[in-house]
């Protein structure tokens, strides 16, 4: 009896041991995952504090932008208006048409995350949801923990605005090539995350080429190309989504990852 | 004149409200297969239709964006991680950029 009690309590602290070391993993672990997105958006917010202040904006208000949104299309979309002096009723709809994603994201997020993931953190921690930060959570396998999604937005905040910072600041003595040359980093990340996917799985291949088929109609074909940029991306992917998942219904427990 | 924080409260009560309240508000798992199958898809559908078309016009010039994409598809489909992918399609479009010039 008593040997079983000492086994007993041995296990729990052992236990308990592991689960530490096992929290302390998320989060760093987290960090490790969100490092690549930091570095890339690094890249990405020095040119949107460069075109900020090219735009007629302050560093700081540049600065303030990124900390306060980070979204590349709608910041980019955000400063255009600003600079056009549009009204603040285009400003609200622009940043709403081009951020709807997010808000299919939020719900897919909502799918993925664990029980402890309650309303405090989703409100904290929500502001966060950005395509790629998203597909790296959801590419984690099994339910996505508070402190891992936390790791995860460490450094692409870090790096979302410490780039604002320097591109805003430094922005005009780089030359114009090498800084252009940069704004093909974001997409660079984006195609390095759908492609492993699509080489292994056949239906992923099948909707994302359709998806993007319908984005080049929306881009090139007269009449279509009237529609912004951000509501081309919501017809595209919510068409594509729609027909794939009447054509290849997801199987109950399946993961849709490669 | 239009003041600044205003139009920045503007774009921060939309994206935050957009991002944050979906998230909030769907709590029990959702049931149906074709919304399930349909979130499913969702990112790889969103990713590629931001990339494509809009990818060609991100540098200024297309030959060199077409060669940075070229380089990323192919580092990208021999397992190549984010970082190495975004460096270099970017250093690409640049040299390409710089030769079509």
């Amino acid at each position: 009896m008593w040997y079983i009690f000492m086994q007993g309590g041995y296990t729990t602290v052992k236990l308990q041991k592991e689960n530490d070391k096992y929290i302390g993993n998320e989060f760093l672990q987290g960090i490790r995952d969100g490092s690549a997105i930091g570095i890339g958006y690094l890249s990405v917010s020095f040119t949107f504090g460069i075109a900020a202040v090219s735009s007629g904006l302050n560093w700081w208000q540049a600065f303030v932008v990124s900390l306060m949104n980070l979204t590349s299309a709608g910041q980019f979309a955000g400063i255009t208006i600003m600079a056009a002096l549009g009204t603040y009723l285009e400003m609200a709809v622009s940043q709403f048409v081009i951020n709807l994603r997010y808000a299919l994201m939020s719900i897919s997020l909502s799918q993925k995350v664990d029980r402890d993931f309650g309303w405090q953190k989703k409100m904290i921690l929500g502001f966060a949801v950005t395509d790629e930060i998203f597909a790296v959570a959801m590419s984690r396998k099994g339910e996505v923990s508070g402190r891992y999604f936390a790791g995860l937005t460490v450094l692409p905040l870090l790096g979302w605005n410490l780039g604002t910072l320097a591109g805003a600041v430094l922005g005009d003595i780089l030359p114009k090539h090498i800084v252009s040359a940069l704004g093909l980093a974001i997409y660079g990340m984006f195609i390095a995350i759908v492609v492993p996917v699509v080489k292994e799985n056949k239906k992923i291949r099948i909707i994302v080429i359709f998806a993007v088929c319908i984005s080049f109609c929306l881009y090139y074909l007269p009449g279509l190309k009237n529609i912004s940029s951000g509501f081309a991306v919501i017809i595209a992917s919510v068409t594509a989504s729609g027909a794939g998942a009447w054509l290849f219904p997801v199987e109950e427990g399946e993961e849709v990852k490669g | 004149m239009n003041d600044f924080w205003i139009y920045v409260l503007v774009m921060f009560g939309v994206t935050y409200g957009v991002r944050v309240l979906p998230f909030m508000v769907f709590r029990e798992k959702i049931k149906s297969r074709y919304i399930r199958s349909f979130l499913a898809y969702i990112p790889y559908t969103v990713l590629g239709a931001m990339t494509f078309p809009a990818v060609f016009y991100a540098t200024g010039s297309l030959p060199g964006a077409m060669a940075g994409v070229f380089a990323a598809l192919v580092l990208a489909y021999r397992g190549k991680g984010l970082f190495p992918v975004a460096v270099f399609a970017s250093g690409t479009a640049f040299l390409a950029g710089w030769f079509f010039m």
